[in-house]
């Protein structure tokens, strides 16, 4: 490798998250320090309960650490208040969910549209939807959608404002295989031309094969990390 | 039994979780119980009350009054078929000086047995003792003139009797069935101050009017299976040669009638206000158990495939139902009790009774419980019973997801000019059109609610300018004590203070067309009068022509006559001629049922010379009190009416009570436009927190996604207020027609744009306050949590 060293886009020192569960407290984190480099494609691998959400949360600004730091580029999101972490949202970060969580009210369009209209800088609604391969479906409502599709156009809701970081929660989870293929497919597509830097979450230890860097978390810690030397392409992976 | 009790301690977990919108429909029930039982149980007390007194006080079924017959006539009526009981008397108007008040009272006159004795219209002594035969001036007195002027037995009062000035001693205070509801002449409410009524010795008054072996008052009752009509027929051909004016059974009785009017409009609120609120009260109930329903699918299928049977389940949700209208229902009894008492209290000081107490009659509370569970149930019961059918299988699965379309607006081609945000709020509202147009309609009675209840006092308040201003501009009017030539005017003109007289013939008379005929005052007024004109409802002069009659609207429906119609028209006076007019024009008056026609044309109809029965003084305002001085002690005068007297005990009461009644329409609407606004934003809140998660994370702000939520509500509201204006005139009108359109009074149909306004306001007001509170749970919206789950 002889590309300069990577500049670094996320830095978590100490992350400790713990909740208050009813009577019982949780420890999701328990110092995790980690560091995600622009462009690159990480899988963050683990079993249910291993932290592994909670820090995409916090990376994401949905949720702030009970103890650590943690910095995007020049923005602190350890003590953020709320309209710091929303403007910081809106600005920076793209999301994909498990259940897509598209609005049923508005067509595929339209739900790229809900965030093209408050971003600065974003590609066409329809751009968008071209990249994910769903052009032909542009005027559909979600109701009337595939959940692989459904899940598609939530990758373009999240990419249109062309963000620096695309954060995605078991966006496969919910999905068979190739339909789950395809979703990897836009995914990998939009790391490789828009050089977003991709954090995926998953439990599914196939996906890893296809990402830069795999992050393993086990019990709130990160149990291990591995740089893949050769990427598997999404369309090659089978589980 | 121990997993019933679970059950039911989920009931109440579930109900705690929901206590916010639990207790705004409890509210919105608790007003339509309260205003139910607050009218049926006043309707019943007064009824009970009413006929107890009628009863124990032998108040007489026929009333009858003529100019002066011999005491012999009495035992001819009592022959007549049907009669049971006859009392004769004498009635007699006089003017009092009362101490301490400058202006002149009018009283009426009523003799009693000299010694106590049963009587018809019989006398409940509430102070002091019955007259002593022998005692000359001894009266007792009407309890409300009683309590007007703190008079108590012993102390005494002027009068002008038979043109002689006299002294009368109070020796008690008294009521009758006849005067439950007392106006004196000219009042359109009571006046205690300015009317009383006075019973003296038969003997005594006799002596004093010269009317010794003779009567001019008649009442009676009837046998069981006696005929009105005929006995009424019977009567008016017996009195017709003594001056008799006609007779008339109690539908015509003066306080008999707004009793009755009163009760006819409690029977009305009774009917329409809780219908209002236990219909909202029902939506809401559905609204909240669907969406319940909708959320337990799984808990729901989960107890079915326990075993529980399709009825237990049934059987909880609607025990939740209970629960919120059990809860309603006991609020709205004490409320309804406590406001019941106060209207009671309200109508004791229009309705005099010996006893007058609100009674809470436990059918009542059970009826309005059981009307209550009803709604509740109505309102709930297909939610309910959808989820009970489900197969466990399926209710395991969420729900299917909400389809949406296009909407109308779209497919018009104006989707261009909204954002998605407007889009979603559009399309949602028009995917739950029914749930949409129910919520409009909650809202829009709210509006409605502040008209109905506001809208009287608009309509009074009109009333009194178009009367009081406008149509009758004189200071003073006065009645002579019989039919004088024109030469009386003179002297009234060089009272001290008088500007204007202007002379007035009333004829006692029967107009006749066909079977139809009603006892009316034949008005004579001349085409030139300034001070008191002829004038429709809005204000508008009617002309009265040379020759024919202008009839009250009122009086042409009841005779089915039209312009150009002819009537007979039987004088009850003198020689009782019977002559034939044509009705020339109507006019839409406020009150009674009067005939005009012109004064020079009365008494051609007469055949009379310039005879005048009264007549109109403008005063100058510097010398009224001289004037009034004046009045009290012109022999001539019987009785004398104030207009600002009239327009001040009005103000005085009527707009005292409906300020009160104002005040708690404005709180029932408040509770059923927060109710109906609040429980729709909870309701949107939950069946949307996912997708306002969802927002949150792409990064719209807090107030972005309330605008979204709460945009919906503000356009609902938008236009549910309009549409309740709309609903509140149409149930102004309603009302209008169904209680204010009678012969003693109509109500014109007027809504003050303040009270369009306020009515806006106070549905405004509650939608933007449940609109804060439902906005500040925005800010605990757990993103992680929503986009963790499934729909």
């Amino acid at each position: 490798m002889t590309a300069p060293p990577p500049e670094s886009v996320f830095q978590a020192r100490g992350l400790t998250k713990t909740y208050r569960m009813g009577e019982v407290t949780v420890h999701a984190l328990r110092g995790v320090d980690l560091d995600l480099f622009a462009g690159e494609f990480v899988v963050l691998l683990g079993p249910s309960g291993s932290g592994k959400s909670t820090l995409l949360n916090i990376l994401g600004g949905l949720d702030t650490p009970s103890e650590g730091t943690v910095r995007y580029r020049d923005h602190d999101l350890t003590n953020g208040d709320d309209g710091r972490l929303t403007r910081y949202r809106r600005e920076h970060v793209g999301f994909v969910f498990q259940f897509y969580n598209l609005i049923p009210s508005l067509t595929a369009r339209e739900n790229v549209a809900l965030v093209t209209e408050i971003a600065r800088d974003p590609m066409t609604p329809e751009e968008a939807i071209k990249l994910v391969g769903l052009a032909d479906r542009m005027d559909h409502f979600p109701s009337q959608l595939s959940g692989g599709e459904q899940q598609r156009v939530a990758i373009a809701r999240a990419v249109a404002k062309r963000p620096e970081v695309l954060l995605c929660d078991e966006p496969t989870g919910a999905l068979d295989v190739n339909t789950g293929v395809l979703v990897l497919e836009a995914i990998e597509k939009v790391n490789r031309d828009l050089g977003t830097t991709t954090a995926v979450i998953t439990h599914n230890a196939v996906i890893a094969d296809m990402a830069d860097r795999v992050i393993s978390l086990r019990d709130g810690r990160i149990a291990g990390v591995r740089t893949n030397a050769t990427k598997v392409p999404a369309k090659e992976l089978k589980w | 039994m121990v997993i019933v009790s679970a059950l039911n301690r989920k009931l109440l977990r579930d109900l705690r979780g929901q206590w916010g919108q639990a207790a705004a429909i409890t509210l919105v029930l608790a007003c339509g119980v309260a205003a139910f039982v607050m009218a049926v149980n006043t309707l019943g007390s007064l009824r009970r009350t009413q006929q107890g007194y009628y009863d124990r006080y032998r108040f007489a079924h026929v009333f009858a009054h003529l100019k002066r017959a011999p005491d012999s006539l009495a035992g001819r009526v009592a022959d007549i078929p049907g009669v049971a009981q006859v009392q004769t008397r004498i009635v007699m108007p006089a003017t009092l000086d009362v101490p301490g008040m400058v202006e002149p009272a009018s009283a009426r006159l009523i003799s009693i047995p000299d010694r106590p004795a049963p009587m018809l219209n019989g006398l409940f002594l509430r102070k002091g003792r019955y007259i002593e035969a022998g005692n000359r001036g001894e009266v007792l007195i009407s309890e409300g003139f009683a309590q007007a002027h703190h008079l108590e037995p012993g102390d005494t009062v002027f009068a002008i009797l038979n043109s002689r000035k006299q002294t009368l001693r109070v020796v008690g205070v008294a009521l009758s069935p006849e005067y439950v509801y007392q106006l004196g002449p000219g009042q359109i409410l009571p006046d205690d101050r300015r009317f009383g009524v006075f019973w003296m010795g038969h003997t005594d008054l006799a002596g004093v009017f010269d009317m010794k072996g003779a009567f001019n008052d008649l009442t009676l009752t009837l046998t069981p299976e006696a005929s009105e009509p005929e006995v009424i027929r019977r009567l008016d051909a017996l009195t017709e040669r003594y001056g008799g004016l006609g007779a008339y059974g109690r539908a015509d009785q003066q306080s008999h009638e707004f009793l009755d009017n009163e009760l006819k409009e409690l029977r009305g609120m009774a009917l329409v206000v809780p219908s209002i609120f236990l219909g909202v009260a029902a939506f809401l109930l559905n609204v909240v158990i669907s969406r319940t329903v909708g959320t337990q699918r799984e808990q729901i299928a989960a107890l079915k495939a326990f075993g529980y049977t399709r009825w237990e389940v049934t059987l909880h949700y609607l025990k939740f139902v209970a629960a919120i209208v059990l809860a309603g229902v006991a609020v709205g009894v004490v409320t309804g009790s406590w406001l019941g008492r106060g209207m009671t209290e309200m109508y004791s000081a229009f309705f005099r009774f010996p006893e007058f107490d609100f009674q809470l009659d436990p059918q009542v509370v059970a009826l309005a419980a059981g009307i209550s569970v009803g709604a509740g149930v109505l309102g709930t019961f297909a939610a309910v019973r959808r989820a009970a059918a489900l197969p466990p299988a399926e209710a395991m699965k969420p729900e299917p997801p909400a389809t949406y379309s296009r909407t109308l607006v779209e497919r018009l081609g104006l989707h261009r000019v909204l954002s998605p945000a407007m889009r979603m709020m559009v399309r949602h509202i028009e995917r739950q059109k029914l749930k949409t147009a129910l919520t409009t309609i909650g809202i829009a009675l709210a509006v409605a609610v502040v008209i109905l209840g506001s809208f009287g006092k608009d309509a009074i308040d009109h009333v009194m300018v178009a009367q009081f201003s406008v149509a009758q501009r004189q200071d003073v009017t006065v009645g002579f004590v019989e039919p004088t030539s024109r030469a009386a005017l003179y002297e009234l003109e060089h009272l001290p203070g008088v500007v204007r007289v202007e002379p007035m013939r009333a004829v006692a008379v029967r107009l006749r067309s066909t079977h139809r005929s009603r006892r009316v005052g034949l008005i004579g007024v001349r085409a030139d009068a300034s001070l008191v004109r002829v004038m429709d409802i809005h204000t508008n002069p009617v002309p009265v022509p040379p020759d024919g009659l202008v009839l009250s609207k009122k009086l042409a429906e009841l005779l089915e006559v039209r312009p150009g119609d002819s009537l007979e028209v039987e004088v009850m006076e003198e020689d009782r001629p019977v002559r034939s007019a044509v009705v020339a024009g109507l006019v839409d008056d406020f009150a009674g049922t009067t005939a005009f026609m012109d004064l020079a044309a009365v008494n051609r109809l007469m055949r009379e010379g310039d005879v005048v029965t009264g007549a109109h003084l403008l005063a100058d305002p510097a010398r009224r009190t001289e004037l009034y001085t004046a009045v009290k002690n012109t022999p001539r005068v019987s009785g004398v009416i104030i207009k600002r007297d009239v327009v001040d005990s009005y103000q005085k009461t009527i707009g005292e009570n409906i300020l009160k009644m104002r005040l708690f329409n404005v709180i029932f609407a408040g509770v059923i436009a927060f109710g109906v606004v609040y429980n729709s934003a909870r309701i949107a809140l939950a069946e949307r927190r996912r997708e306002l998660a969802t927002l949150r994370v792409l990064g719209f702000t807090r107030g972005e996604i309330a605008q979204i939520l709460l945009g919906e509500l503000a356009l609902l509201t938008l236009t549910a207020i309009p549409l309740g204006l709309l609903c509140g005139y149409g149930l102004a009108f309603a009302l209008i027609k169904a209680v204010y359109d009678t012969e003693l009074f109509r109500l014109p149909l007027v809504v003050s744009d303040w009270t369009f306004g306020f009515a806006a306001s106070i549905t405004l007001v509650a939608g933007v306050v449940s609109g804060l509170v439902v906005g500040r749970r925005l800010g605990e919206l757990d993103m992680v949590a929503a986009l963790k789950s499934r729909e």
